[in-house]
Order: C-alpha cells, then sequence, then structure tokens
C-alpha cells in the first residue's frame, strides 16, 4: 500500500452556472481523519459524491485509494464505506436484516451483530427504520458504512440529529476507525467535531480551500494579532474600532454578541476597550487574546462572518 | 455478479413485499375478490364461453400480474428513491445488473404465487385447467416486462407521492379497460379500440386465447410485444435515480 489514500487536484464541479467546486486541491493520508468544513453550500457534499463516485467531476482530477471513482467505481465500491447525509435506509427492514443485507454485498463483512452493539441500536433490534429517531437512523446509517470494513470511509455530516450522548459515542467509533487504520473523510459543521476529531481540517469555502492544515494549527492561525470579545449586547462596530484608534474593519463580528478586534493587545487596549464599553453601557462578559477557537478561525477564515454562525 | 448478494437482495425485497399490507391488498385481496365475485355474480354472462371462470381466471391472472409488475413494483421503487436507498446502494458493490436482476427474481417468484392461488381458487370454484397454460405463461411473462417498465418508468421520474398516486390510478384505468372482469365488448366501439392499443387488453386477451385454445390474437400479440419493448426502454431512458 503505498500513496494517499485520497487525493484531488483541481477540482471543478458547475451546477448552470454556479460552480459548486472551484479549483480545489487537497491530499488525505492513510489512516487519517480527514475534516471539511464549510458553510452550507461551500460545495463539501459534492466533493464528497464526487470522491464516492456520484459524480463525475467537470475538470481536474481525483483519486481515491489511486483509483478514479467514475471509471473505476466497482472496484471501489468493495474498499469504500459511505454514509450519505440522509436517508439511504429501507424503512421496513429492522435494524439486524438491514445490515445483513449490506453484509451480503461484500466478500469478508464484519458482524453485524458486532456493528449493532457497537453503535448502540441493541434495544431496537425489532423496530422498523420507519420508527427508528433521526439520531438512531444515523447511526444505522453509520453501521451500514462499516459493515463493508472499508479502508476508506465517508461520512456526510455524521451526528446531525443526535443528541449529545450518541454524538460523543459516534465520536469513540470514529476514534476507533483511526485505530484501525481506516482512513476517514467527514463533512461537519460543528467546529468542536473537527476540532475533537480530525487530524487535519480542510476549510471550504464558495467551492474554494479557504485553509488547511490541523485543527491546531488553525487555531493558532495569526492569533497573536487579535482579540476575542463577548459582550453582554451588540456593540456598534464603527464606534469601538474608533475608541481603539482603530479603522472599522478591524473589528470583525463572529458571532451574537461577539467580536474579534484585529489588534495586538497590550494594558492600554484592554482599560480602552473597558472604557468605551461602560461608556455605552454594556458589560465585557469574556477576553481572549491569542489561541482562538476553530470556531473563531472558521469565521475568520471563511470571511462571511457577520450573523450567521455555522 | 455477485450472486450472494444478488440473492440477499432478492430475499429481502420480497420479505419487504410481503410485509406491506396494501401491496397484498392490490396484487392478492383484489385479484382474488373479483375473480370469486363475478363467478359467483354473474353479471357478466360472458359470450361465448362455456362458463364465466373460462373468461375470468385469464383476465385475472392479467390484473395480477398488473398489480405486481407495475403497482407494486413501481411503487417500492419510487419510494425506494425517495429514501435515498437507490443512492445508497450505487455505493455498494451490489451493481445496477445486480439490483435490476434482484427485483426481477423478487416479482416473478411473487407472481408464482400468485397465479398459484389464482388457479387454485378457480379450480376450486369449478374452473378445469385446461392444457394451453405454457402460452399464457409466456405471455404473461411479457406483461411482466411491460407493466414494469412502466411502474419503473413513473418511479423514476415522479415524486413519490404522486407516483403513487398514478400507479394506482393507471391501474383503476386499465382494469376498467383492460377486459378483465367483464369483456371488451360491453364497451362502447370507440373506448374499446383505444383499449385494445393497451397493455392490458393485449395481455389478458393473448393470456385468455392461450388458456382456452382459441385462434391465437396476432393484433393483441404484437401490442403486448410493442409494450414489452417500449416501456423498459424508456425506463432506462428516463430513470432518475435520485428524486
Amino acid at each position: 500500500m503505498s500513496g494517499p489514500a485520497i487525493r484531488v487536484r483541481g477540482l471543478v464541479k458547475t451546477y448552470g452556472r454556479r460552480r459548486a467546486v472551484d479549483g480545489l486541491s487537497f491530499t488525505v493520508e492513510r489512516g487519517e481523519v480527514f475534516g471539511l468544513l464549510g458553510p452550507n453550500g461551500a460545495g463539501k457534499t459534492t466533493t464528497v459524491e464526487i470522491l464516492e463516485g456520484y459524480r463525475s467531476a467537470d475538470a481536474g482530477d481525483v483519486e481515491v485509494l489511486g483509483l478514479d471513482p467514475a471509471g473505476r467505481g466497482p472496484e471501489l465500491r468493495t474498499r469504500i464505506g459511505v454514509m450519505l447525509q440522509e436517508g439511504g435506509l429501507y424503512p421496513g427492514l429492522r435494524p439486524p436484516e438491514l445490515l445483513r443485507l449490506f453484509a451480503a454485498y461484500f466478500d469478508d463483512p464484519d458482524d453485524p451483530e458486532r456493528l449493532l452493539t457497537l453503535v448502540g441500536l441493541d434495544d431496537v433490534r425489532s423496530v422498523p427504520v420507519r420508527r427508528l429517531s433521526g439520531g438512531q437512523a444515523q447511526r444505522l446509517s453509520l453501521a451500514a458504512a462499516l459493515v463493508g470494513r472499508p479502508e476508506v470511509c465517508f461520512l456526510d455530516e455524521p451526528t446531525a440529529g443526535m443528541d449529545p450522548h450518541a454524538r460523543v459515542a459516534t465520536w469513540d467509533i470514529v476514534r476507533g476507525l483511526r485505530e484501525a487504520g481506516v482512513t476517514v473523510v467527514l463533512t461537519t459543521h460543528g467546529m468542536d467535531e473537527a476540532e475533537q476529531l480530525c487530524d487535519r481540517v480542510a476549510i471550504i469555502d464558495a467551492g474554494r480551500l479557504a485553509a488547511i492544515g490541523t485543527p491546531a494549527e488553525l487555531m493558532r492561525g495569526t492569533a497573536s494579532g487579535e482579540v476575542w470579545i463577548e459582550t453582554s449586547e451588540a456593540v456598534d462596530r464603527a464606534a469601538l474600532a474608533a475608541a481603539l484608534g482603530l479603522a472599522v474593519d478591524a473589528v470583525h463580528e463572529v458571532g451574537e454578541n461577539e467580536y474579534v478586534v484585529t489588534v495586538v493587545i497590550g494594558p492600554e487596549v484592554v482599560s480602552a476597550l473597558a472604557a468605551h464599553l461602560a461608556g455605552a453601557g454594556v458589560t465585557l462578559l469574556g477576553l481572549r487574546s491569542g489561541r482562538r477557537s476553530l470556531e473563531e478561525a472558521f469565521f475568520h477564515i471563511t470571511s462571511g462572518g457577520a450573523g450567521e454562525r455555522a | 455478479m455477485r450472486r450472494r448478494a444478488v440473492t440477499a437482495q432478492a430475499r429481502t425485497e420480497l420479505l419487504m413485499q410481503l410485509r406491506r399490507g396494501e401491496n397484498l391488498v392490490v396484487t392478492l385481496a383484489i385479484p382474488l375478490g373479483i375473480l370469486v365475485f363475478f363467478a359467483k355474480v354473474d353479471t357478466v354472462a360472458a359470450e361465448g364461453y362455456d362458463q364465466p371462470l373460462d373468461f375470468l381466471v385469464p383476465g385475472v391472472l392479467a390484473l395480477a400480474v398488473m398489480a405486481a409488475a407495475m403497482v407494486s413494483l413501481g411503487i417500492a421503487t419510487g419510494f425506494e428513491r425517495r429514501y435515498g436507498v437507490l443512492k445508497r446502494l450505487g455505493a455498494t458493490p451490489l451493481s445496477r445488473a445486480g439490483l435490476l436482476l434482484a427485483k426481477t427474481a423478487t416479482v416473478v417468484t411473487f407472481e408464482a404465487l400468485q397465479i398459484a392461488l389464482i388457479v387454485t381458487v378457480g379450480a376450486l370454484l369449478g374452473w378445469s385447467v385446461p392444457s394451453g397454460l405454457p402460452v399464457a405463461l409466456g405471455c404473461l411473462l411479457l406483461g411482466t416486462v411491460a407493466f414494469a417498465g412502466i411502474g419503473l418508468l413513473m418511479a423514476g421520474t415522479l415524486r413519490a407521492e404522486a407516483n403513487l398516486a398514478a400507479a394506482n390510478g393507471l391501474f383503476l384505468v386499465l382494469l376498467f379497460l383492460g377486459g378483465m372482469a367483464y369483456p371488451l365488448e360491453r364497451l362502447p366501439d370507440g373506448v374499446a379500440a383505444f383499449a385494445r392499443m393497451l397493455p392490458a387488453a393485449a395481455l389478458s386477451e393473448t393470456v385468455r386465447a392461450g388458456l382456452t385454445g382459441s385462434g391465437f390474437p396476432a393484433g393483441e400479440f404484437v401490442v403486448l410485444v410493442a409494450w414489452a419493448l417500449a416501456a423498459p426502454l424508456a425506463a432506462s431512458r428516463w430513470f432518475n435515480w435520485e428524486e
């Protein structure tokens, strides 16, 4: 086994006039847990579905395990596992029946019973899929993705709709995959998920690669020149910038009542900030400089920032 | 082709089909109900037949095949498309050819069950099983291909709910125009002429001719073959795997 698990070079996919994926390049090493992060419509699912062989690329090269997913699909499909963003399960089957069916597609499948226990669905063995909760259906879908003992596993928003307990349990399963040497490509909205699980993360924005690296690298970023603050209510960005002697674009709104100010922190900055907020009748709830969270990094990198949270 | 995969797929599809109550109503209860009702309540007085059952059994066989191949297969496939099952299967080693083979095996197996039940009930009602069975079975197979093509064409192009309505609606229309429960001659001339171009009447007339051993209706046979060619071709041309 040599070469990376996945190689994407100059990938382009156009729907009508819209470029869903616009010159994307990245490599995923074998055994890596790789995260694709980005706002809705950034091109994450399109990229994953090209890798899975569902769609063809308009331009660029894509290789999964050294094979072209468009041309070598039948060979590849014995070696990959897929979890769709939603659906993909027969509503009329019970979990063990569904897993046994999927196991029959492969020459050397994993044990369906073991997988049922692994994803915590032993209690709903006799419940038809149509009556499972969203989170339970997701976990069954994950088990179905694993039943063929895949070398590469694609998980499209694997924990969407799961309660916190199931989410953590799913993270443990993904960590288990990494320990078993399985390459995992996952898309997610959850910064905490990416931070917890991924060896490396690619941040995609408008079909382009905005940043790539380990979560630690992305969080470090240029944060030494930034101050993150959280306030009790909204702050006038222009007034705040003026009080600190900065241009208005030095203050970014990164969430509800959360701002990142591009400034090198020092005692005078903190006192000017506190004085300004006090004058405006706003309470400073939090202040941090240096290390930023992946979420802040994400908003910073995807520039959109203002208002909408992922 | 992965034999184990196709076998498991066919077995599971058959299991799901037997579990769907509404499917059993259309594929078994309605055909058998029509057979018993029209045999007992002789509203049709099928002219030219020794007894009503000689007319009814072939018609009900055609009706059952239409229900299994068009309604049952079409509706199930439409919902599999809606729920992303077809898409998900596209990422497994089960090929499209394998899936199609499994679905074919499922439909044919289920039809064997239908035919056995209809022939048994018919015999209990006093029908004597004639010798022309192979010809009739061949025509039923052709009909299966035609109706499966129609069912899959609708399943692969319409939204799941629209497909559900269309399949059931078409089933009803073709039952009325199919020469199944009463002879086509009872219809107004223009309607009867139109009905003869449709696969339902073509199927029931050819199956009936096969079973009664009367002169084989070449025109109806040509219509049946045409549908058995055109419908699957159209389905394979326009079937969209994702809704």
